[in-house]
């Protein structure tokens, strides 16, 4: 049954705690607006170093997210649609991720796929090395949104059902054409809202790549450890570049609502 | 070349057995957990049985602890087509991509399995809402197209999960007539809890309760003269068949039932079928005349308590009344009344 309409209303005093809060999280973007030095601003986003950090961002980031869905779709389907044994603790452990401190992430990365890790020398062998390069951003950056997309599809998966997908089996279609032709086009704005809180995380990433990767500009220095570093010898550049991120994180957030509402 | 099903899923307590000829349709009949949409999943092999055989046309679909290997074939290999409560149309796909979704699924290619999308469209009367999708049409709309997505799976066995029940009551008739008609020659295994679904596109009706059958044979034969108490209750309607002529249903014997047509208005002299529940009988010894009412002499067989009230049964025919009735009436087995209907109780079916 649908609720009845109209609303008891909230107690009067909750707006007080709401609106502090609120304030908390709007006052800080502001002072970015604010402190943004407007009259170089361009010609502090146009600086060699700074657009080289954007670009390596976005590159990377784009990288990493086509990888997360790569491996993020398979991932979400077999945790939604499968039983098995320790699945519950696989899951959670798929998600440690999202609450590991990222600079921990690097560091189990460097462990992994470093000169001295438990796959480095296989990489070693091979002429590859991981640690330090541009590679090793993307790998960080991975690490950091799979969850993020894995989380977002799951619960679209779940919350699709399989109703549609016993149909289309009954209706002679192959494992392989429900998947592409029916499970799918269901839970595509699932994976888009996924994908870009995917490539918003891997925009942000700074603790698994700065440990993992290093910061070598137009490598591994991506924008938010060009920001940083800025911050030491030009605090006004690191500001506009900031606003660069506001940006693309409100951006980010309007393209995952839109892929939520259109669920 | 038939349909064979006997399995038995002991957690939820069902053990079934039944054949379906070919071209015929079987309803299995009974209350929701009775264990009708258990045997669906094992028939559209969603669901493994404990034990079982399911055979459709000398092929082994499913069989677990027998002698022989288990088989589990899988549910797009059966060629058994499934067609729910709610329509389920893909929500992505236009009504004719819907319909056109299993021969491509099945190998055609995408101009010819529209071709055949659009055939079948035309066949349950919505060919012009090919390029709607399905939240742009009513739910009756919508379950046609998902009755016209069924079949053009060109299913050797088609599965139907309470086809009606999620509809509005007003264009149930209308889609009845269309089942009616796009079943006749195919095999089908109907589970419903309503009665008239069953007498109006079954053939034949298995009765189920707690998870066994418990009466079984030709629709009218079950419906009409109940075998076990369990079956009356839920049955329980009164039919007479007849011929449609005047506005009333006019039977061998001579008698005239006067009722409204439910669905398509029959032509004169087409075999129709009055349908009434017992609570719309009422039961006097004389005739009370008077129009528009059916007043049928009866002979009363039997009476037992339902459900509060007292079911006066004859050979053909029951009535419900309140057991005061029944004392002041003074109503016994061999005693003579009239069963008295208005003709706005009685729904008349061409069959």
């Amino acid at each position: 049954m649908a609720a009845p309409s109209g609303r008891v209303g909230v107690p009067a005093w909750i707006f007080v705690p709401a609106a502090a809060g609120a304030a908390f999280v709007l006052l800080p973007l502001a002072a970015i607006v604010l402190r943004t030095p407007w009259s170089r601003f361009l010609d502090l986003l146009v600086s060699p170093a700074s657009v080289e950090a954007l670009l390596l961002s976005l590159r990377t980031s784009g990288t990493s997210t086509l990888l997360c869905v790569l491996f993020g779709v398979p991932m979400a389907l077999v945790l939604a649609r499968t039983t098995f044994r320790g699945q519950g603790v696989l899951r959670s452990l798929v998600l440690l991720p999202l609450v590991l401190p990222p600079v921990v992430g690097g560091i189990a990365l460097l462990y992994t796929f470093g000169r001295r890790g438990l796959l480095g020398e296989t990489f070693e062998v091979l002429g590859i090395q991981v640690a330090f390069s541009t590679t090793a951003v993307v790998l960080a950056q991975t690490f950091v949104a799979l969850p993020f997309l894995v989380v977002s599809l799951e619960g679209a998966l779940r919350t699709a059902g399989q109703r549609y997908e016993v149909v289309a089996a009954t209706l002679g279609a192959r494992p392989t054409t429900v998947f592409r032709r029916v499970t799918l086009p269901l839970v595509l704005p699932g994976l888009v809202s996924g994908a870009v809180l995917a490539f918003a995380r891997s925009l942000g990433e700074f603790g698994a790549t700065i440990t993992f990767a290093g910061s070598l500009q137009g490598v591994t220095r991506t924008l938010p450890l060009e920001i940083y570093l800025r911050r030491e010898t030009d605090a006004q550049a690191a500001v506009a570049l900031s606003l660069v991120l506001v940006v693309v994180a409100i951006l980010v957030i309007g393209f995952a609502r839109q892929g939520r509402s259109s669920l | 070349m038939t349909f064979h099903y006997d399995a038995a899923v002991a957690d939820r307590g069902v053990d079934l057995t039944f054949d379906i000829a070919p071209g015929r349709t079987l309803a299995l009949l009974g209350p929701n957990g009775a264990g009708k949409s258990t045997a669906l999943a094992v028939a559209a092999g969603l669901l493994r049985p404990d034990t079982g055989r399911v055979v459709l046309d000398g092929r082994p679909l499913t069989v677990t602890g027998h002698d022989e290997r288990d088989v589990l074939v899988a549910p797009y290999d059966r060629q058994v087509s499934l067609l729910a409560q709610e329509p389920l149309l893909f929500p992505h796909l236009s009504l004719l991509d819907n319909v056109a979704f299993g021969p491509r699924s099945r190998g055609a290619g995408r101009a010819g399995s529209r071709t055949v999308a659009r055939r079948w469209l035309g066949e349950v009367g919505i060919a012009e809402l090919a390029d709607r999708r399905p939240a742009q049409v009513s739910g009756g709309q919508a379950q046609r197209a998902a009755v016209a997505r069924a079949l053009a799976a060109d299913p050797r066995l088609l599965l139907l999960d309470e086809p009606m029940a999620a509809l509005d009551v007003a264009v149930t008739p209308a889609l009845r007539q269309t089942l009616r008609r796009v079943l006749a020659d195919r095999t089908v295994l109907l589970v419903t809890h309503d009665a008239l679904d069953a007498l109006l596109l079954a053939d034949e009706v298995a009765v189920i309760e707690d998870g066994r059958i418990v009466d079984q044979g030709e629709t009218a034969q079950v419906l009409a003269q109940p075998r076990s108490r369990f079956t009356a209750q839920i049955a329980g309607l009164n039919m007479i068949t007849g011929t449609w002529r005047d506005g009333a249903v006019l039977t061998p014997a001579g008698l005239r039932i006067e009722g409204r047509p439910d669905g398509p208005v029959p032509r004169t002299g087409d075999p129709a079928v009055a349908v009434f529940p017992p609570r719309a009988v009422s039961v006097f010894l004389d005739d009370p005349g008077g129009s528009p009412r059916n007043a049928l002499r009866v002979t009363i067989t039997h009476l037992e308590p339902q459900g509060g009230q007292i079911r006066v049964r004859t050979e053909e025919l029951s009535a419900d009344v309140t057991p005061q009735a029944a004392a002041e009436l003074d109503l016994a087995p061999g005693s003579a009344a009239y069963f008295v209907v208005k003709a706005t109780e009685i729904a008349v079916y061409a069959t």
